[in-house]
């Protein structure tokens, strides 16, 4: 059963701050849809290969070729914050 | 003290074990997952496209080359290489990784279960390679406005995108390594044999070549593994013996001082040559690894493999060995001229013009090899040629110029970049052999050390060597040695 | 030349006026942007209408005909805001997105391009295509142009209700659990999601990468064959598609002999409203009466459908919506004394409640310890979801069911509980899972509200589909004319009795 604790460590890993009701609003959520998501423990499923892709596809590759990229100001043309030509983030430390 | 003899890899109480994590960016002309060329230096993002920028709804497309190089470095390691391999996602967030996933392989990697043997001192070692996989760099992060670049004190920070989906290659060991000698020259060696593969240039400076340590201590001859350390992101090798041997016999005095070891990354101080350990704000990553829904499974037609281990170079291994059995060298000596493929092309080429092979060995690792590092040269570079080389080989071999002349002649070869035959000529080097001008002058030498002499006579017979001397810097060093020997006899047993 | 009815044409019959003479490319577009202007206050369909270069461009193909032939060119669309187009911002209702200017086009988008055809505009949608209703975007919530009061389904609601309201002649949408095929059947029109690899999605701005497609919303069967043929193909840029092994026909069947459906008793079992299924069933006698026979079949793992898909898709979720961090372009939360602070204000303002559930969720499902009870075991119930249409697709050709379990819900009417929203996916999410194409057709009325009817077929027989839901189409004989009333004026959908059949208009 997920609690705030866990609401919480998951909100860390995936960087979504969260306010405190949200916070609380949510554990309740989660917790209703995996309630319902524990539906399919009911199934034996250790038989039973993973499907991770549904096409049947393999060994798609391409051949080591250089393409035409962007230009750099087209890189950064989108960028929030930019210094000496590259992406600037706020300070790690 | 069993700490120093944990570092020097003696049997002690305590025994090293380290394994190493190498990473290695190819020299494909483009990134892993996309077409974007891999480059060295240019100015920041100037090599980006919508996948290695992670745009919304970008795609990657694996890189065959990519594949084949990985394949090359797995069969050199002995490895298995696995019928299917696929992709999986490695989830955490950094600057440096666009898709806050890294592209990379899990449980079904490209190859297992192989191993490296190298040497160490005089041992031939063997450590077990657990995993050869395939995967993509990060971007460079910059920190800004801190001490010496460092994330502490920094302002903000700034990426550039050029190396971001560089394609890496991941070679696992298993934790066999027992010193930090032991772990140079694995890593020395292992970087040798990438570079024979042709598929990387492991620059050393641009971080082509990067590798984690992970490092612990146990009761030598227990089958137990002890908690580790990890030493993270190094490329030099002399920091990481340095830092192992700060941290080996640090373990095992916590160890006998009753503590516990913490698994911990640490950080090596070069200037203070000891390591601390990262006061760490990150909590222990989570992954969540699972498959690249992006990218379907590659499988690995048999027959292909098969045509890459036919096209492997002559690996060091067999060549170390080959020299031993076809020049006759030892295997120390092998193990220089035979490591590496530029001198080891380069000795051969020195022995097919005609010279001994083993007069040759010795000239190449000695004043060859020496000169190589004083200029920052690479083996075939320079204007040392086989040719020459072999000609002043020959000049010593057929006893035409002595061989501490011969020295001289080579340093000469180089300043003046002539051949050695016209360096012996102009410079009068040649050696005198005449036998009655050296008689002349052992004459001289003879009456001009009667002290000597009298010792000689008198039981001594190991004074000859000093009046050799005297005739030797008489004739300028060109006097050939054994005549003058016999001469000097001849004239003092008379 | 009259007045072009923008709610009645077909891309077909555009078409043929155009190559006719009857009317040029700039008038063609001109009516469908006056339509938007007429209507579209009130159905909130586009979050952009690209009406300048609409009409530049549609002059431009009228002016360079010759050069500029083929058989899409000049017929205006409408592409779903997840679809990246070079030069236009591209939203995918998010905020996070912010002013986001994509640096390159969908390949689907441009392969229309290089066609020809004439962009409108962006259309609205649950952000990300989380959704059943337009009502998680973060721009507007679209209103169905049925019921203004209801919501028009998604998350492609956008485009269903511009095509249904005479707003685009065609348009994209996207489908990941239904999201092409719940808004077509909400809204009386045509969609189809096609075999996973036959379109491309490079461009197609990832929610879940093994079920997403992209796929045609349209105003009759022919339309939807006719544009999918022009968006599919290997593309080199996007390992996962595939050429299909036949081409898309154009289809003409006008009867259904010979064919088996299968109709499977676990959809029916799934709460269907009882309008639809009074509608249902008077289609599936349409289907016998046109020589089809079609059988009671069981896909056995249908229930266990849902929650393997509410694993899988919010698992790729959470590390597809990882890239918005607000490092290279987006949403940045201003004034962040760090880059931890900077990423969960960034993310936590930027998306909207939905999404934030799910990237929970999927993080939750991926998380250590959790990886083997949660996505490892949806990953083999998906295998057993599509080993059960494996096995019925060896007795029948198509399977059929109803496509909603309800007709248009009213605004507001599930935003409080996400489980009930899921719902809305029950008959049309396994078909992801399992990879399958699927066409869904508006087959009749319940409370004057359309009702739509799903096809499945095996993978890649997407001809097959489209020839019998081409023929059912013309026996059915369904009109897409919405009224847009506004059922909050007066009585609610499923509330009155006679009167308010009478005004709900259109009929069959």
């Amino acid at each position: 059963m997920i609690g705030e604790d866990d609401v919480r460590y998951v909100a860390r890993l995936a960087r979504l701050h969260l306010e405190q009701d949200e916070m609380r609003r949510t554990t309740g959520e989660l917790a209703k849809i995996l309630a319902h998501i524990d539906k399919m423990s009911e199934l034996d499923t250790a038989a039973v290969p993973p499907t991770a892709h549904v096409l049947d596809v393999v060994d798609v590759t391409r051949a080591d070729r250089v393409e035409p990229g962007l230009l750099r100001a087209e890189a950064l043309r989108n960028a929030p914050a930019v210094t000496d030509d590259s992406f600037r983030v706020p300070r790690m430390s | 003290m069993s700490a120093a003899a944990v570092v020097q890899g003696q049997p002690g109480a305590w025994e090293p074990v380290i394994g190493l994590e190498v990473h290695v960016e190819l020299d494909t002309a483009t990134k892993m997952f996309c077409g974007c060329a891999v480059t060295k230096g240019d100015a920041p993002n100037m090599h980006t496209c919508p996948v290695c920028l992670a745009h919304p709804g970008a795609l990657p497309v694996v890189n065959q080359r990519a594949v084949e190089y990985a394949t090359r470095i797995a069969l050199a390691l002995n490895c298995t290489v696995r019928p299917r391999n696929v992709f999986h996602r490695k989830n955490y967030f950094y600057p440096d990784l666009p898709k806050a996933y890294q592209i990379s392989q899990f449980d079904e990697p490209l190859a297992v279960d192989g191993w490296f043997e190298y040497s160490s001192g005089d041992e031939k070692l063997r450590c077990r390679v657990n995993r050869v996989h395939m995967e993509e760099d990060a971007a460079k992060l910059v920190h800004a406005g801190g001490e010496a670049g460092r994330i502490a004190g920094s302002e903000y920070s700034v990426v550039d995108f050029n190396r971001g989906g560089t394609p890496l290659i991941e070679i696992v060991s298993e934790p066999d390594i027992r010193s930090p000698a032991a772990a140079r020259d694995f890593l020395q060696q292992l970087r040798d044999l990438v570079i024979e593969l042709g598929v990387s240039e492991c620059n050393m400076e641009e971080g082509q070549v990067r590798w984690d340590a992970n490092i612990s201590v146990r009761p030598a001859g227990s089958a137990d593994l002890g908690t580790r350390t990890e030493l993270k992101n190094m490329n030099s090798f002399r920091y990481l013996q340095q830092a192992l041997e700060s941290e080996l016999p640090r373990q095992v005095e916590v160890l006998e001082a009753g503590g516990r070891i913490d698994q911990e990354t640490l950080h090596f101080d070069p200037a203070a040559g000891t390591t601390t350990p990262l006061r760490s704000k990150e909590e222990a990553h989570d992954y969540r690894y699972f498959p690249e829904p992006d990218l379907v499974p590659l499988v690995m037609d048999p027959a292909w493999v098969e045509e890459v281990r036919a096209g492997l170079p002559e690996l060091p291994g067999a060549r170390i060995a080959r020299f031993t059995e076809q020049y006759g060298l030892s295997r120390a000596d092998a193990v220089v001229l035979g490591g590496a493929g530029a001198l080891a092309r380069f000795y051969e080429e020195v022995v097919a013009r005609g010279v001994d092979a083993k007069l040759a060995a010795n000239w190449t690792m000695g004043e060859y090899l020496a000169h190589l590092n004083a200029a920052g040269l690479e083996p075939g570079h320079g204007h040392v040629t086989p040719e020459r080389l072999a000609g002043l080989v020959r000049l010593v071999a057929e006893g035409t110029v002595s061989t501490s002349v011969a020295k001289d002649v080579f340093a000469k070869m180089i300043a003046e970049r002539a051949e050695p035959a016209a360096i012996v000529e102009t410079h009068g080097l040649g050696q005198i052999s005449d036998g009655a001008k050296l008689e002349a002058v052992v004459a001289d030498v003879v009456a001009a050390n009667p002290a000597q002499v009298e010792q000689y006579r008198g039981g001594k017979p190991q004074v000859i060597g000093f009046l050799v001397g005297q005739v030797m810097k008489a004739t300028g060093g060109r006097a050939n040695p054994k005549l003058v020997n016999e001469l000097l006899r001849k004239t003092l047993d008379a | 030349m009259g007045t072009l009815d923008t709610l009645r044409l077909t891309a077909r019959e555009a078409k043929k006026l155009l190559v006719d003479g009857e009317v040029s490319a700039a008038e063609l577009t001109k009516a469908y942007l006056e339509q938007i202007a007429a209507v579209e206050d009130r159905v909130h369909a586009y979050i952009l209408v690209t009406a300048d270069n609409a009409a530049k461009y549609s002059t431009k193909v009228d002016r360079e005909m010759q050069a500029m032939r083929g058989p899409l060119a000049g017929l205006p669309i409408a592409i779903k805001d997840n679809m990246v187009t070079e030069g236009v911002t591209t939203t995918c209702a998010s905020r996070i997105l912010g002013n986001y200017m994509p640096v390159y086009t969908a390949t689907a988008v441009r392969q229309l391009w290089d066609d020809h055809v004439v962009m409108l505009g962006k259309t609205n949608l649950d952000e990300f295509a989380m959704g059943s209703s337009t009502e998680n975007s973060s721009v507007q919530t679209t209103r169905n142009p049925w019921d203004l009061a209801t919501v028009p389904g998604g998350s492609s609601g956008g485009s269903a209700a511009a095509v249904a309201a005479g707003e685009a002649l065609w348009a994209l949408g996207s489908d990941t659990g239904g999201s092409i095929r719940q808004p077509a059947a909400l809204c009386g029109i045509v969609g189809m999601k096609p075999t996973y690899g036959l379109v491309s999605r490079y461009g197609l701005i990832a929610f879940a990468s093994s079920l997403d497609q992209i796929g045609p919303l349209t105003r009759s069967v022919y339309d939807c064959a006719l544009l999918l043929r022009h968006i599919g193909g290997k593309d080199p840029r996007d390992t996962t598609s595939v050429e299909s092994q036949e081409a898309v026909e154009l289809p003409s069947a006008e009867r259904l002999d010979g064919l088996r459906v299968g109709i499977p008793r676990e959809y029916l079992a799934a709460g269907i409203e009882p309008g639809v299924r009074a509608s249902f069933d008077e289609t599936v006698d349409r289907v016998e009466e046109l020589g089809g026979t079609c059988v009671e079949v069981s896909l056995p793992h249908t229930e266990y459908a849902l929650p393997a898909y509410y694993i899988i898709a919010p698992a790729e979720a959470s590390a597809n919506l990882a890239r918005f961090d607000g490092v290279r372009y987006g949403y940045r939360a201003a004034d962040s004394a760090d880059l931890i602070t900077m990423y969960e204000r960034t993310r936590g303002e930027g998306f909207g409640p939905e999404v934030k559930r799910r990237i929970m969720i999927g993080t939750y499902a991926l998380s250590a310890g959790y990886y083997d009870a949660y996505y490892g075991r949806a990953q083999r119930v998906r295998t057993l979801v599509r080993r059960d249409f494996d096995a019925v697709f060896e007795q029948v050709d198509l399977v059929a069911s109803p496509t909603s379990p309800t007709v248009a819900f009213g605004v507001g009417s599930r935003t409080d509980d996400p489980l009930a929203m899921y719902m809305s996916d029950i008959c049309t999410l396994p078909v992801n899972l399992a990879g399958l194409p699927a066409i869904s057709i508006p087959c009749g009325l319940s409370e004057g509200l359309p009702v739509g009817f799903q096809l499945i077929g095996p993978a890649f027989s997407e001809n097959r589909i489209l020839d019998a839901a081409h023929a059912l189409e013309a026996a059915i004989g369904f009109v897409t004319a919405p009224a847009f009333r506004d059922s909050s004026a007066g009585p609610k959908p499923g509330e009155g009795g006679p009167a308010t059949a009478a005004a709900a208009g259109a009929t069959s």
